[in-house]
């Protein structure tokens, strides 16, 4: 008799999701058809010999039709190579840690995408590519609500998202490579707080982060503001999101002190030694292969091929210099090869391309790589003799990185390179104009977010603390924020 | 000869270690371990359901000393683990009946070492 009733059920359901499929497809078919920019004629009727005539005009919007396809497809496949690095991030954080504070870090990183998903969507996209003055946006500010005839490009475009009218694909698409990108601002921050903040602190400054810090200076770049007026080129974000995420940190860093001994009453340093190099590992390359995402997407388009596969060479390049310098670097101060410094190095060849990524060759990308590879070991070090305790090396990787990468624009960019004119930077006869748009920004980015991350940090300082106890510290943030431990019983790992 | 067994917080580890150095004693194996005393466990709870663990993790130090380093010895730990607060530990001294070293095949005080 269960089993009688049973089926019946599943027949009934199987019944109603038949339905509720056909029906969409239908609305969906429907709602397709008016998406095209063009007045089209619906392709299959092309297809008919004798009743239409193959014209420009029905080739100009097969083909239209078809690049908005394969641009919305590059948007969206990259976006989610963009979504994997959460994986990188958590893998390398939870990695450099100890073992008795991975499930809180693996929290933090899990749930900060979902934070970014939800405030990126609230407020943060309205205030970043609405339409509104040079400091933020005003039109179409809540639920990406605006007004929109996305894919319409250029002249074409009517909506309150203006700044994004050069990339022909639908909005949400736009939306969501945007909202990946803000995620990875927002999940820069936890490695660097990592083993003595509280979780709902970190929660509570991630909505704040993502919702009106990253989208306010993210509007003077990218969203038609202030700085992009003043002829400043940041790619794919080394300014935008790295060091966004970096300056974030450090002040998050510096209202939360050191760990507990980490530094020595006698001022030397205390190695805190992560728990698992091969998570950092499988992180690092989970980040490098996501950053393929990261930068070509940034197109927005697939185009001939050729700036993405520009792009993509200029990335792998700078990450490949990066790892070879920082291992050398390493290997001279510390006399073998850290492990930790290489994936280091490797993040931060990809954080300091990220800029200059389209607007460089290939041969000025390795140069950019192996600078960054060489800051990066002596970030970490600095940061150390400075007492600013940082876990993963996220203030060298991202922030220290991520100025210079803007700053390499200035130095490196050759104009039109893949098609942007950015004009020539000053090792290519451009003089200091671009360089000097660039600093601009590395100044104003740096002083509102990190005046801005400041404030909210000790508004929370004050309101609901930042800090854990020092015995849950002692004890492991796994067992005192979550009541569960990564490691429970005998599986080797010491939580000292 | 006697052989101390002394268990103590892991996040003193590095404390006891260097107290042992200072006082000469520079042999010993360390191990993780997990135990209960005095020392209230925590509740754990996993997707919906609590228990009442009791086992914390410990380290546990094994030392095999000459009697004239037990007293010393036994100093050195509770300097380097004392907090002063319930779940320092505890240590035990425990008559060693032979000691042989494997290198050479010496045994007794001359092995300790």
């Amino acid at each position: 008799m269960k089993r009688f009733i049973s089926i019946i059920i599943m027949m009934v359901c199987l019944f109603y999701s038949a339905t509720t499929v056909a029906v969409a497809a239908e609305t969906t078919a429907a709602q397709a058809a008016p998406a095209l920019s063009q007045p089209a004629t619906p392709v299959h009727a092309a297809a008919a010999p004798s009743a239409m005539a193959v014209t420009k005009e029905t080739l100009d919007a097969v083909k239209g039709s078809l690049q908005v396809g394969i641009d919305t497809m590059w948007v969206l496949f990259t976006a989610f190579l963009v979504f994997f690095m959460n994986l990188g991030f958590a893998m390398v954080e939870s990695g450099l840690c100890r073992a008795k504070n991975t499930v809180n870090i693996l929290a933090k990183n899990f749930i900060v995408f979902a934070i970014a998903s939800v405030s990126f969507w609230i407020i943060g996209w309205g205030l970043m590519f609405g339409n509104g003055n040079p400091f933020a946006g005003l039109e179409g500010l809540f639920f990406a609500s605006g007004a929109d005839n996305s894919p319409a490009m250029g002249d074409a475009y009517k909506g309150a998202y203006t700044a994004l009218n050069w990339t022909g694909v639908p909005m949400w698409a736009k939306f969501f490579f945007q909202l990946v990108f803000a995620g990875t601002a927002a999940t820069i921050v936890s490695g660097a707080v990592a083993e003595r903040i509280k979780f709902h602190s970190f929660i509570f400054f991630s909505f704040i982060l993502v919702g009106i810090m990253y989208p306010i200076t993210g509007h003077w770049i990218w969203g038609g503001g202030f700085l992009q007026s003043m002829g400043m080129f940041d790619f794919a974000g080394s300014t935008v999101v790295h060091s966004v995420g970096g300056w974030s940190a450090l002040a998050g860093v510096l209202l939360l002190g050191s760990r507990y001994g980490k530094y020595r009453a006698d001022g030397s340093v205390n190695p805190i030694i992560g728990h698992s190099m091969s998570m950092v590992t499988l992180g690092g390359l989970v980040l490098w292969f996501g950053w393929f995402g990261f930068n070509p997407g940034s197109t927005m388009g697939v185009g001939d091929g050729s700036a993405i596969a520009h792009i993509a060479v200029t990335t792998n390049t700078a990450a490949a210099m990066a790892i070879l310098s920082s291992t050398a670097v390493s290997w001279l101060i510390q006399k073998k090869p850290d492990l930790s410094m290489i994936i280091n190095g490797a993040l931060a060849g990809l954080v300091a391309i990220t800029a200059p990524c389209a607007f460089v060759s290939v041969g000025s990308a390795a140069v950019i790589g192996l600078i960054a590879g060489v800051l990066v070991v002596f970030a970490v070090l600095m940061f150390d003799k400075l007492k600013i305790d940082d876990p993963v090396g996220a203030l060298s990787v991202h922030l220290v990185n991520g100025i210079f990468g803007t700053l390499a624009v200035g130095l490196f960019a050759q104009d039109k390179i893949t098609g942007t004119a950015t004009g020539n930077g000053l090792l290519f006869g451009g003089g200091l104009k671009l360089l000097a748009a660039q600093a601009a920004g590395v100044v104003a980015v740096g002083v509102f977010t990190f005046i801005v991350a400041c404030a909210v940090w000790y508004v929370i300082k004050m309101v609901m603390g930042l800090r854990v106890s020092p015995e849950e510290e002692i004890a492991g943030l796994d067992l005192g924020e979550h009541g569960t431990k990564a490691y429970p019983d005998f599986q080797g790992f010491l939580t000292k | 000869m006697k052989l101390i067994i002394a268990i103590v917080k892991p996040e003193k580890l590095t404390d006891v270690k260097q107290a042992l150095v200072k006082a000469n004693v520079g042999k010993m194996t360390v191990s993780s371990v997990i135990g209960c005393g005095a020392q209230g466990g925590y509740t754990e709870s996993y997707r919906g359901a609590f228990t009442e663990v009791n086992l914390l993790d410990k380290v546990r130090f094994e030392i095999a000393v000459n009697d004239e380093f037990v007293k010393p010895t036994i100093d050195a730990i509770i300097k380097g683990a004392r907090t002063g607060k319930i779940g320092d530990g505890k240590i035990f001294v425990v008559p060693l009946e032979e000691c042989i070293m494997v290198r050479t095949g010496e045994t007794g005080p001359k092995a300790v070492g």
